[in-house]
């Protein structure tokens, strides 16, 4: 995997996100918690220490409790792994432990409560029981707690990292990646996770160069080593040489000169040469992300991510939380539409204070998305009554994720009329004919499609999971991730099948996965006769730029074309042969040299 | 003083049932102690509890220090009994 030429080491990722910087590398430990100071205590200070120590403790279950009574009585069954972690902060081998090691080896208290917990890690992980495994997520969990309360104001967290610096970690998750404050990060450099993964996605929003799924790469990088991260090539140099670090500034600087002149006419319209207009929107995840979309020249919001919100916390947020961050971006975008995807938790992106129910085998296929709201109604109404409420502040439309059966459509829409009910009771102000809509991510989505179609007034295709659970391929597997593809001609033919349905019987059609981002796609997805695309706010400019290149009579020519074509191989080859040259002569690099 | 006992419950001694037992152990004048396969472990603390991994049908033997402590132990083995009330 490795190659070392003198002191430079190159290793090979996956390109998460394109780009390249140069900089300082600085490691994240799992926890997120940096590495603990270490020091010995002096004899006379250990009673202070061990003090210190249970004043931390005591502030820890002083925080569980707090949040066990802040818990509403629907949802106790999460407060019963709060209870769990209550006892643990005071069990033996936790509590009793450490404070017998800083009193016999005089380590602060830190240092010991980390040794402590790394022997007890140590333990969990020779079981073979999953569940017992899991455990060891509580106990870090408690002892992580603790720490945040002994390192104080000095902890050197993710969140307080204050100078220009390339995030190297195992893996970021969620919770982790909401701390970052994302102008001091250059780059992300991680062990795990893939293109999809939620770093990937962050990466690419907010055109940071990622490689990822490195295996080794915290082992290798150290702190304040010089790297160089190649997100268009997957590439990670370690202590690069002087020639080398010439010929990536070179590169640098020339991916940025091309950004911006691509950038240059991005707020003109996508409009083809035969005159039809596509509308292009964005796709986002934090507030935050609404000015590039309007600086792209976005059109609206496609898609509103809305998990983060629930992420990096121990308990649901309130409905005047969600409501104040929806309104944020809704009256930003007025009178544009904002497309407000309701939780769509999964395996991915789990709840931390969910983690007491068992994980799931098979989180893809579990309990996530509208099932899990489903089933949950309280958590479901406080965020649909949020979401009501921010329509009244300019263009909202709610959509529903995952739905896999008319049933879904029509209990969502039932609860939504519910809350719609209770609001005009309260008198408060809300947009009584919000657009409705669902996205279309699941095979039995598209083949009843035509009666789903009567619920809704818009379908948005996400692309990413629908093309995944057809094709039976997880992309985060190495082994399988090469199969996954766009223009597998099942995924064409379910695409002409939706446009068909649309057509017929007036539902609108969006689509709003990577696959609308990609330049390449534009010749399908006009043919296909979309409405609306709704993609990473940094695609924007070349998906716009495309458009504007193309027919849209000759492109459903070619989707016609297309249809009777047996391989995604050979269907590739047809539109390179076909647009290839359009998109090197417009952005004057050849085809296989960007990576968009 | 010390009795065996059948873990009953589904799930077996997970978290949620052993933080009971610690519950239960703490207010011990002496070491209570849960024994499986000759593996002992402090019942009043949940991570040594769960370190024994005990699934359903483990038999296990609860042993406590001291007499005194005769209620302690029958409360536990009660709740042991009872798949710990799930």
């Amino acid at each position: 995997m490795s190659h070392e030429q003198g002191g430079e080491i190159r290793l090979k990722g996956i390109s998460a996100s394109p780009g390249i910087c140069i900089g300082k590398a600085y490691l994240v430990d799992r926890e997120g918690v940096d590495v603990v100071k270490r020091y010995l205590v002096p004899k006379g200070r250990l009673n202070d220490e061990i003090k210190r120590f249970k004043a931390a403790v005591k502030k820890a279950t002083d925080e569980v409790r707090a949040i066990i009574d802040r818990t509403p009585e629907d949802l106790r069954e999460h407060a019963l792994i709060l209870e769990t972690h209550l006892v643990l902060l005071k069990d033996k081998m936790l509590y009793n432990r450490t404070i017998d090691i800083i009193e016999k080896k005089r380590f602060n208290a830190e240092w010991a409560l980390r040794t402590v917990v790394g022997n007890v890690k140590a333990m969990f992980a020779k079981m073979a029981d999953p569940y017992l495994k899991a455990r060891v997520a509580d106990i870090e969990h408690v002892s992580d707690l603790i720490l945040r309360n002994l390192v104080g104001a000095n902890s050197i967290k993710i969140a307080e990292i204050d100078k220009r610096v390339i995030l190297v970690a195992h893996d970021l998750s969620p919770s982790e990646t909401s701390q970052i404050q994302l102008e001091r990060i250059m780059g992300f450099v991680t062990d795990r996770g893939g293109k999809a993964s939620h770093t990937g996605i962050i990466a690419q929003a907010l055109e940071i160069p990622a490689v990822l799924g490195l295996d080794a790469a915290t082992r290798i990088v150290k702190n304040d080593d010089i790297i160089i991260v190649d997100g268009s090539e997957g590439v990670l140099i370690v202590n690069p040489e002087e020639q080398t670090l010439l010929r990536y500034e070179e590169r640098r600087i020339g991916y940025e000169r091309f950004r911006a002149a691509i950038t240059r006419d991005s707020h003109l319209p996508a409009e083809t040469v035969d005159g039809f207009r596509l509308k292009v929107m964005g796709n986002i995840e934090l507030p935050e992300e609404v000015v590039s979309v309007i600086d792209n020249g976005g059109e609206g919001i496609g898609l509103y991510r809305t998990e983060f919100q629930y992420l990096s916390r121990s308990d649901f947020p309130t409905e005047f939380e969600l409501y104040d961050k929806y309104r944020d971006v809704v009256e930003v975008m007025a009178p544009l539409p904002v497309t407000i995807r309701t939780l769509d938790i999964n395996g991915d992106k789990v709840v931390s204070y969910t983690s007491g129910a068992a994980p799931e085998t098979n989180p893809a296929l579990g309990l996530r998305a509208i099932r899990y709201c489903l089933k949950k109604p309280q958590v479901f109404k406080t965020q649909l009554r949020a979401i009501l409420r921010a329509s009244a502040h300019g263009n909202v439309r709610v959509m529903f994720p995952m739905i896999a059966s008319l049933a879904e459509v029509v209990e969502a829409k039932r609860l939504l009329a519910q809350c719609a009910a209770a609001l005009e009771k309260e008198g408060v102000p809300f947009n009584r004919e919000i657009e409705t809509g669902i996205m279309i991510e699941v095979p039995s989505a598209v083949v009843i499609a035509d009666i789903l179609a009567r619920e809704v007034d818009f379908f948005s295709i996400g692309t990413n999971d629908l093309i995944q659970y057809t094709l039976a391929i997880d992309r985060g597997n190495r082994e399988v991730a090469h199969l996954y593809s766009p223009l597998h001609p099942a995924i064409l033919r379910m695409l002409h099948h939706l446009s068909k349905v649309a057509t017929k019987t007036g539902v609108k059609l969006f689509m709003c996965g990577e696959m609308a981002g990609d330049p390449m796609n534009m010749p399908i997805l006009l043919g296909l006769g979309l409405e609306e695309l709704s993609v990473n706010p940094r695609s924007m400019p070349v998906v716009k730029s495309m458009i504007r290149s193309l027919s849209r009579e000759e492109a459903c020519g070619f989707f016609r074309k297309i249809l009777e074509v047996t391989s995604s191989a050979e269907i590739s080859r047809l539109i390179h042969d076909s647009y290839g040259g359009i998109v090197s002569q417009k952005f004057q690099v050849p085809v296989d040299g960007i990576d968009w | 003083m010390s009795r065996e006992l059948l873990i009953v419950n589904e799930l077996g001694l997970h978290a949620r049932s052993a933080a009971k037992i610690a519950a239960l152990a703490k207010n011990a004048a002496a070491g209570v102690w849960l024994i499986k396969g000759g593996q002992a472990a402090d019942a009043a603390s949940i991570i040594d509890l769960l370190s024994l991994a005990c699934a359903k049908d483990t038999v296990i033997t609860l042993k406590v220090d001291s007499p005194s402590d005769r209620a302690i132990l029958d409360r536990i083995a009660a709740l042991i009994e009872n798949g710990f009330g799930e």
